[in-house]
């Protein structure tokens, strides 16, 4: 249970329902089981192996890991990555976990009765400070500041007095009666139907065939300008309705489907997906290398990796996706889906969700309560390899530490806080650290798996105490497929997303506006600071490494402790 | 919702109930696994070192 309890977060039901909706469902569930199947389950065992590996040494922090293993003054610096994404990943991570509980609080307090989804997303926009940047900064319950000065000091407190053991038996009640409350609301959200008869077409079975619709129907414009983008429609009727449109169009308009090959050339589409394996699986994150450091050999990492990856599909894919997207297809309808998809996606719409069901004040409450809690479990794990990093590489102990840490992320959560027009400083971390960076590390790990330690050594490791075995399937598939996969993947999207190149035509395309948030015309300040701010730290952590000697030590091939 | 999508949507959910009821059961059904098994816990060993 504490395994299954540990695994869930915020990304199971608010991340990734908010990508499932922005991508359009359907193909994008593909491409996330098969990124779960070739790269989130071997990545996440070969995450473990190492990390007990390496901590069998002596070495706990992900570039200790990585001097021990490879022994090559390079791995020091690529091991950098694995404390730069769980530190800059808390920054933003603890300001959606502030949300949580503020929502919490006023759904307790009665100040969340909303009835339409104009009123939840200006709602949504008030507390977070979407409107402008500084729109964030008051001590009103209504907003996220205070919320945030709280959440920060409760992380850093249990773990300044090292108690934080006790929320982990809190949450070991806590979980499940998240799972439990969840279930209740999947039974509200199927049962849904169309909430509002005046429009038919918006309705949960809509939201269901939104996504998981292998193929989609799109209304297109036949010569289109830089505005007109195709729209999607779901459902019998509403195609129908589309047909009609079509045809009174005088061939302006034209009705085109896309099947899953057509969706699947996105690059986007695949990052995105093999991202959000990643996020929640906390694969390729620094996370998982450095907590199996604790691990003992008689320990079984085959089974706890298994069971932690499983548990988290169960809540992402059966819970997280069922609630959200079809709700927010119910009271949005599809095209609004689409245009408010993102990690605010479920604040926008599980109150109206909450509002059409009995002591909605209540369960809305309390579901969030224990989102709150969820995420407050993945904020202190996030916190570890930063922790561990700096005790290795300065040689100080455990406060030293945290207090470094929490000076370092106070920063970047004030940043974070006060750039939060449209969440722009939000959005561009997750992307670049919370997509691009997890991406790298990801692809790193698993090449020195493969390639560097030597599979047969990885198994050996892997398989020490474990009740089953790998199955043998998967030594190729992380020698061969599964680098193969990230690397074609990130050819294909630097080429699409970077040169803007149109890779269905071979023409000259768009450039992602996470690139051209940071150069030309439409750059945008906050984004600019953003990248600036992970690269300071980046600098910063090279420093440390560069002259610690417990990684010179790793490089030499020498345990930490040797005398 | 179409046909295939309603096959997607069952296979997708029916697969991950299952590999999570496998490991229950996995973990459950075999003697000492669950003191064998862990995951992101907090309290490391650096936190009851002294300073």
């Amino acid at each position: 249970m504490a395994v299954a309890g540990s695994a869930v977060g915020l990304g199971n039901f608010l991340r990734f329902p908010g990508l499932a909706a922005q991508y359009g469902g359907g193909a994008f569930m593909l491409a996330y089981a098969i990124s779960f199947l070739i790269i989130g389950l071997p990545i996440g065992w070969a995450e473990w192996a190492m990390g007990r590996h390496a901590g069998g040494r002596g070495y706990n922090s992900c570039p200790g890991a990585f001097a021990a293993i490879v022994r090559r003054p390079w791995a020091k610096y690529a091991g950098i990555i694995g404390v730069i994404v769980p530190v800059v990943i808390y920054m933003y991570y603890v300001v959606i976990e502030s949300w949580c509980i503020g929502y919490a609080v006023n759904f307790w307090s009665g100040g969340l009765r909303l009835e339409n989804s104009g009123q939840t997303v200006a709602r949504f926009a008030e507390f977070t400070g979407a409107a402008a940047d500084g729109s964030a900064m008051s001590f009103d319950s209504g907003k996220v500041l205070p919320w945030l000065l709280g959440v920060f000091i409760l992380n850093f407190w249990l773990i300044y007095r090292g108690i934080s053991g006790g929320i982990e038996k809190m949450c070991k009640i806590a979980m499940p009666m998240l799972i439990l409350l969840a279930l209740i609301l999947l039974a509200r959200v199927l049962t849904l139907g169309a909430p509002d008869a005046a429009r038919p077409n918006d309705s949960v079975g809509n939201g269901l065939g939104y996504l998981w619709n292998p193929t989609k129907v799109m209304v297109v414009h036949t010569a289109p300008d830089a505005k007109d983008k195709p729209r999607e429609v779901v459902g019998a009727a509403a195609i129908e309705a589309a047909k009609t449109e079509v045809a009174a169009s005088g061939g302006a308009l034209a009705l085109r489907e896309a099947g899953v090959l057509d969706q699947l050339r996105n690059p986007r589409l695949w990052l995105a997906a093999a991202g959000q394996i990643f996020f929640s699986l906390s694969v390729g994150f620094g996370v998982i290398i450095v907590y199996a450091s604790y691990m003992k050999k008689s320990d079984d990492v085959v089974l706890s990796g298994l069971t932690a990856s499983s548990a988290n599909e169960f809540c992402e894919v059966g819970l997280g996706g069922l609630i959200t997207v079809p709700a927010a297809v119910a009271f949005l309808g599809v095209a609004g889906v689409a245009g408010q998809a993102g990690v605010g996606l479920g604040f926008k719409v599980l109150p109206l969700v909450f509002a059409k069901m009995p002591a909605g004040d209540f369960f809305g409450g309390a579901f969030f309560f224990m989102l709150f809690l969820a995420a407050i479990t993945s904020s202190i794990s996030m916190l570890q390899p930063g922790i561990a990093f700096v005790e290795e590489a300065l040689g100080v102990g455990r406060k030293v530490s945290v207090t470094l840490l929490g000076l370092l992320t106070c920063f970047g959560a004030g940043f974070v806080i006060y750039f939060t027009g449209d969440l722009k400083a939000l959005d561009t971390l997750d992307f670049w650290v919370g997509t691009f960076l997890i991406f790298m590390l990801a692809t790193i790990q698993i090449i020195v798996f493969g390639w560097v330690w030597g599979i047969d050594r990885g198994f050996d490791e892997l398989h020490q105490g474990a009740a089953i075995q790998v199955p043998w399937i998967f030594r190729p598939v992380i020698k061969w497929i599964c680098p193969a996969f990230l690397l074609g993947i990130f050819a294909l999207w630097f080429m699409q997303e970077i040169l803007g190149m149109d890779l269905s035509s071979g023409a000259a395309g768009g450039v992602s506006y996470y690139v051209t948030d940071l150069f030309g015309e439409k750059a945008s300040l906050p984004a600019q600071l953003s990248v600036g701010l992970v690269i300071v730290i980046a600098v910063f952590f090279s420093l440390m490494t560069s002259r610690a000697r417990a990684f010179q030590r790793a490089e030499q091939g020498l345990d930490k402790d040797d005398v | 919702m179409t046909t295939a999508g309603l096959i997607v949507m069952l296979c997708s959910v029916g697969t991950v109930v299952s590999l999570f009821g496998w490991c229950v059961w996995k973990v459950l059904g075999t003697p000492d696994e669950a003191g064998k098994i862990h995951s992101l816990e907090f309290e490391t060993p650096d936190a009851k070192r002294p300073e």
